[in-house]
């Protein structure tokens, strides 16, 4: 029976696999919050009683960004090698990584965002376009304004997902905690990486919410609110 | 001013098309308050969305001073919308931008620079009296206040035409008071043409000077409240003047019985005292009262009269500016 793996030894490469699931977990969330904003405000505004209705493009739409929603990950993941190969150049790595990963999330994105756009009150928009304002000026001022503290739940929302995702980098040889728990700790019996990548990445979690939440809460205006 | 010419407007329904608006006429002269009413199902939300350029008819055309806005698009309907300021039904300030930020929307949207915007919202937040609010949150403002500011967003851009859909629905009787005081306000300083659609009649009562009644998608009355309230017939008047409740035992101990609608401080005051001297009749007040639309007091009698020139005494009345309108010719009246 071999002996356990110094704790040291456990440490350095957990820390290591940190630093690759954190690279991953965020460039990938910028990406997908970045393209899918714009997806998410383009389908609240193109849905039926929205302000730029196009029942037929929409729905269109909306099915693509549900099919890409529905796709298991681990499929997406093999299934976008080739996009990987144009952008990169290569498909092994954290970076090859992101790709997916970004992919992924971007419709996941898009459905929370126009969620979170369609709670804010038709009174409240119809109000702004009595103004004369343009669309542009209504999706700025009125639109991601106002839900901006559930704009920022949503990324921290996207986030915990996407490290959720990030465990299966290790098949294009991504790297990351997940990678580090399936390979040394299961395939190779060694407990102390599975107690170790599971302590980071529920703290990983736990800190992303918080943050997320910290955020929503200064972006709020509303809480300034006396009784 | 504002004119609404032949105004259709259809839905599909379950059971067909629904006609909520059936060829509307209405006409509101600059610097006057109409208030539109009517039961619900009338067609006052529909007709209010039509003007606010929120809902397109089918037909017709909203004129404000002579252009019509109805066949508008793109930029020029945008530059149009603000001819028209809207107090929007509902809550409608933004919850994440303080009273100033919400009275500055219109002047953002019509690119007008900082300084002028600040001073501008200066201004009104002094007309609807909200001055040390500025820098509060809608949250933490009251409903009223929330529908002052409402009104200060409105008229923001310098609107010619104010359109206030409900503006009191949601509030109690003291805070709509103060929210009525700022439309009557708007109208006095500004001279903007206000419409008012409401299903409470004290908004009529309390600032309309004109009145249109929808029922049906139509419009069944329209004109001046103060002429509406003399014709006993109309809706205005049934809806606005004292209740007359009806006593069959007293008045028939009278030979005439009328009743008198009397407008403006010297008929309420004189008419009735006058009539009774000079016809050397007995005049009573069987019933009815005084109320106030506006700065206007009202009233409406049932009164009894005896004597052989009490005929002349009520033609005299009618002649003299009172509308008198006959319940019965004399006690056989009763008998019969």
């Amino acid at each position: 029976m071999r002996s356990a793996t110094p704790w040291s030894t456990v440490f350095d490469y957990t820390l290591v696999a940190t630093g690759q699931t954190l690279y991953m977990v965020g460039v990938s969330t910028l990406i997908a919050v970045l393209l899918g904003t714009p997806l998410g405000v383009w389908l609240q505004l193109t849905a039926p009683g929205g302000l730029r209705p196009r029942p037929l493009v929409h729905k269109l739409v909306g099915f693509v960004v549900d099919l890409g929603r529905s796709m298991p990950f681990l499929v997406l993941l093999v299934l976008l090698t080739s996009l990987t190969r144009l952008l990169l150049g290569h498909t092994i790595g954290p970076t090859a990584a992101i790709v997916p990963l970004a992919v992924g999330a971007i419709p996941f994105v898009g459905r929370l965002v126009q969620n979170v756009l369609s709670e804010v009150h038709v009174s409240v928009v119809e109000a702004a376009v009595t103004t004369g304002a343009s669309t542009l000026r209504i999706v700025r001022s009125v639109l991601l304004r106002e839900s901006l503290p559930a704009l920022v739940n949503a990324i921290g929302v996207t986030a915990i997902a996407l490290l959720g995702y990030s465990a299966m980098a290790g098949v294009v040889g991504g790297g990351g905690l997940g990678d580090l728990a399936v390979r040394e700790g299961y395939q190779r019996f060694n407990d102390r990486y599975l107690w170790a990548t599971v302590v980071v990445l529920a703290v990983i979690a736990t800190l992303i919410q918080f943050i997320s939440n910290r955020v929503a809460r200064g972006v709020d205006r509303r809480r300034h609110a006396s009784v | 001013m504002i004119t609404v010419e032949n105004l259709t407007k259809t839905f599909p329904g379950s059971t067909g098309q629904v006609r909520a608006l059936d060829g509307v006429n209405l006409d509101v002269a600059a610097g006057t308050v109409l208030g539109v009413v009517g039961p619900s199902g009338a067609g006052k939300s529909t007709l209010a969305r039509c003007v606010a350029l929120l809902e397109r008819p089918d037909s017709g055309a909203i004129r404000v001073d002579g252009t019509d806005l109805v066949s508008l698009g793109g930029p020029a309907l945008r530059a149009a919308r603000r001819q028209i300021g809207v107090v929007p039904q509902g809550d409608s300030l933004l919850r994440q931008r303080t009273a100033a930020g919400n009275v500055a929307l219109p002047l953002e949207s019509a690119g007008v620079p900082g300084p002028q915007r600040r001073t501008r919202v200066a201004e009104l937040l002094d007309l609807v009296g909200l001055t040390d609010k500025a820098g509060s949150y809608p949250d933490q403002l009251s409903g009223g206040q929330r529908q002052r500011i409402a009104v200060a967003r409105a008229l923001a851009a310098s609107p010619s035409v104010l359109l206030a859909d409900e503006p009191t629905s949601a509030l109690d009787p003291d805070t709509t008071g103060s929210v009525l005081t700022v439309l009557d306000r708007a109208r006095a300083e500004l001279g903007v043409t206000v419409l008012v659609v409401t299903h409470d009649m004290g908004v009529v009562r309390k600032i309309c000077d004109d009145v249109a009644v929808l029922d049906g998608g139509r419009v069944v009355e329209h004109g001046k409240v103060l002429d509406l309230v003399a014709d006993a017939g109309s809706r205005t008047a049934a809806s606005l003047l004292p209740a007359v409740d009806q006593n069959p035992a007293a008045e028939g101990a009278y030979d005439r019985v009328a009743d008198v609608v009397l407008v403006g401080f010297a008929a309420v005051g004189a008419l009735l005292p006058e009539a009774t001297s000079r016809f050397g009749v007995e005049l009573n007040l069987l019933g009815g009262g005084l109320t106030r639309l506006g700065e206007t007091p009202v009233a409406r009698f049932r009164v009894g009269l005896n004597g052989e020139r009490a005929d002349s005494a009520l033609e005299w009345i009618a002649e003299a500016g009172g509308a008198v309108r006959r319940t019965l010719a004399g006690p056989q009246g009763v008998a019969a």
